[in-house]
C-alpha cells in the first residue's frame, strides 16, 4: 500500500510541476498577447494615442495661459503641470482603450479564452501603461523645449515610471468598472481621482523636489509612497479584477 | 410589509432622548471655553459624527471583503446603509468643523491634512453611489460597489499620509497643520464628560439610522422582486 502511494506520487510529481510551468509560461503568454493584441490595434488605427498626445499639448497650452508660465512661476508649477496634463490624458486613453473592448464585444471574446482572468488585467494595465508612457516621453521633450526647462533628469524618470504605474493600474480597474455603466464617458475620472489622489499627490512632490535641485535623498519619502502605492493597488487589482469582469 | 421590531422602536426613541442629553451636555453642562466662548461647544458634536462616521466607513470596507467573498446580497444592503448613514454624518462632521474654524482660525477652510483627507473621503463616496446609480443589475451593482467601497477604504490612509508630507516639506503651513497648534484647549473635566455623552449618544442614533436603513433595503429588495414577479 504504501508502496503504492510512493509509486504514485513519484509518478504525479513530476508532472505536477510541468503544469505548474505551462500555467505560469501561459500566464505571461496570455498577458503578451493581450499586450500585443492592443499595441497593434493601436499601430493600426492610431486612433488611441493621437488623441491621448494632442490633448497633452493641448492642456499644457491652456496652462501657459491660464497660469502665465513665466521663468519664475515655472520653476514652482511645473511638476504640478505636467501631473495635471498626465492624468487628464490618462483618463482620455483609459476610458477608451475600455471603451474599445467593449463597444465591440472584444471583452467577451477575452473572457472566454481559457486564460486565468487576472492575465486579462495585466495585459490591459500594460498596454495602458505603454501609452501613458509613450504620451510621456513625447510631452517632456517638448515640455523641456517649449520652457528650457531640463527634465531629463534619471530621478524624474523613475518617478514618473512609478506614478504612471499607480495611475493606470487602479485607472484600468476603474476603467473596467466605469464601462459598464450608463454614463461611463463621465464617471471614469469621478471614480479615479479621488482613489489616485495619494499617488498624483506623492509623484508631483517628488517631482518639484527633483526640478527644485533636491537630492534623490531627500525625496525619498515621497518614492516610497509611491512605491507602497505600486504595490498596494496592483495586488488589489489582480484581487479583484475578477469579480468585476465576470457575467 | 412587516411592522417595525419593537426593539427598534425603543432604540428611535432612546436615541430622540440621548440627542436631548447629548445637546444638553454640550449646550448648558459644559463650561464655556475661556479663549473661543461658545463656538467651541460645536466640538462635542464634530467628535461624536467624526468618530460614527469614520468607523462607518472602515466597517463598510470590512463588508466589502464579506460580499466579495460569500456573494451574499445581504452583506451589500449592510453595506449600502453603512455607507449612506456615514457619509451624512461625515458632511456634518465637515460643516460643523467649518463653522468652529471661522472664528478659531479666521477661515472657513484650510487645505491641511485632515481637512483634506476628509474632503477626499468624502468624494470617494460620493462617487461610490454615482457609480451604483449607473448600473441596473443588482448582482454587478454589488460587486461593483464592493470593489469601489475597498479601494477607497484603502487610498484614504494613504492619502492621509500624502498630504502630510507635502506640508511637512512646507513649513508655512505648519502651524495650522496641527488642530493643537492653533485653537487647541485642554478640557475640564465637564468638558471631558460632555464629550463621552456626545461620543455615546452619536453610536446611539447611528446605530438606530443604520437598522433602520438596513430594514429599508429588506424593503426594497421586497418591493423589485415583486415586482419581477409581476411583470414575469
Amino acid at each position: 500500500m504504501a508502496e503504492d502511494l510512493t509509486k504514485a506520487a513519484r509518478k504525479t510529481l513530476p508532472t505536477d510541476r510541468v503544469a505548474r510551468e505551462q500555467t505560469s509560461g501561459n500566464f505571461i503568454k496570455a498577458i503578451s498577447a493581450v499586450v500585443w493584441k492592443d499595441l497593434q490595434a493601436e499601430f493600426r488605427s492610431r486612433e488611441l494615442f493621437l488623441a491621448m498626445l494632442v490633448f497633452s499639448l493641448l492642456i499644457i497650452l491652456i496652462f501657459n495661459f491660464a497660469l502665465e508660465l513665466d521663468i519664475k512661476t515655472r520653476q514652482s508649477v511645473t511638476a504640478g503641470v505636467l501631473w495635471a496634463t498626465f492624468a487628464f490624458a490618462g483618463t482620455l486613453g483609459l476610458n477608451r482603450s475600455m471603451a474599445i473592448e467593449k463597444d465591440r464585444g472584444c471583452i467577451d471574446g477575452l473572457l472566454l479564452a481559457p486564460v486565468d482572468r487576472s492575465a486579462i488585467f495585466f495585459g490591459k494595465f500594460i498596454s495602458n501603461l505603454v501609452f501613458m508612457l509613450l504620451v510621456e516621453i513625447i510631452v517632456l521633450p517638448v515640455y523641456s523645449v517649449l520652457y528650457n526647462i531640463n527634465l531629463f533628469q534619471l530621478g524624474l524618470v523613475l518617478v514618473i515610471l512609478l506614478g504612471s504605474i499607480g495611475y493606470t493600474s487602479v485607472g484600468t480597474l476603474i476603467s473596467a468598472m466605469s464601462v459598464q455603466t450608463r454614463t461611463r464617458d463621465i464617471l471614469l475620472p469621478i471614480l479615479l481621482f479621488p482613489v489616485a489622489f495619494a499617488v498624483i499627490l506623492s509623484a508631483v512632490k517628488a517631482s518639484g523636489g527633483l526640478l527644485d535641485g533636491l537630492t534623490f535623498q531627500e525625496v525619498l519619502f515621497p518614492i516610497s509612497l509611491l512605491i507602497t502605492y505600486d504595490v498596494i493597488f496592483i495586488a488589489v487589482a489582480f484581487m479583484t479584477f475578477e469579480s468585476i469582469v465576470e457575467e | 410589509m412587516q411592522p417595525r421590531p419593537v426593539s427598534l422602536k425603543i432604540l428611535d426613541i432612546f436615541s430622540v432622548v440621548m440627542l436631548g442629553v447629548a445637546a444638553y451636555f454640550a449646550l448648558v453642562k459644559a463650561p464655556t471655553e475661556l479663549v473661543m466662548g461658545a463656538v467651541q461647544r460645536v466640538f462635542y458634536f464634530h467628535i461624536g459624527t467624526a468618530w460614527t462616521a469614520l468607523l462607518g466607513f472602515l466597517f463598510a470596507s470590512v463588508l466589502s471583503v464579506l460580499y466579495l467573498v460569500t456573494k451574499d446580497l445581504k452583506w451589500d444592503r449592510y453595506q449600502v446603509a453603512a455607507i449612506e448613514v456615514s457619509l451624512v454624518f461625515f458632511l456634518i462632521t465637515i460643516a460643523l468643523g467649518s463653522i468652529w474654524a471661522r472664528p478659531a482660525w479666521n477661515t472657513w477652510w484650510t487645505w491641511d491634512p485632515r481637512l483634506t483627507t476628509a474632503a477626499v473621503t468624502e468624494l470617494v463616496y460620493i462617487a461610490y453611489f454615482m457609480l451604483r446609480q449607473g448600473l441596473d443589475d443588482p448582482d454587478r451593482r454589488a460587486r461593483f460597489g464592493a470593489v469601489y467601497a475597498l479601494l477607497g477604504g484603502i487610498s484614504a490612509p494613504i492619502t492621509f499620509f500624502a498630504i502630510r508630507l507635502y506640508r511637512t516639506i512646507h513649513p508655512v503651513v505648519i502651524a495650522g497643520s496641527n488642530p493643537e497648534a492653533q485653537g487647541g484647549f485642554s478640557m475640564t473635566p465637564s468638558m471631558l464628560t460632555a464629550m463621552f455623552v456626545a461620543l455615546f449618544a452619536f453610536t446611539v442614533i447611528f446605530i438606530d439610522l443604520y437598522w433602520n436603513r438596513i430594514r429599508l433595503g429588506n424593503l426594497q429588495d421586497q418591493v423589485e422582486q415583486l415586482k419581477l414577479k409581476v411583470t414575469m
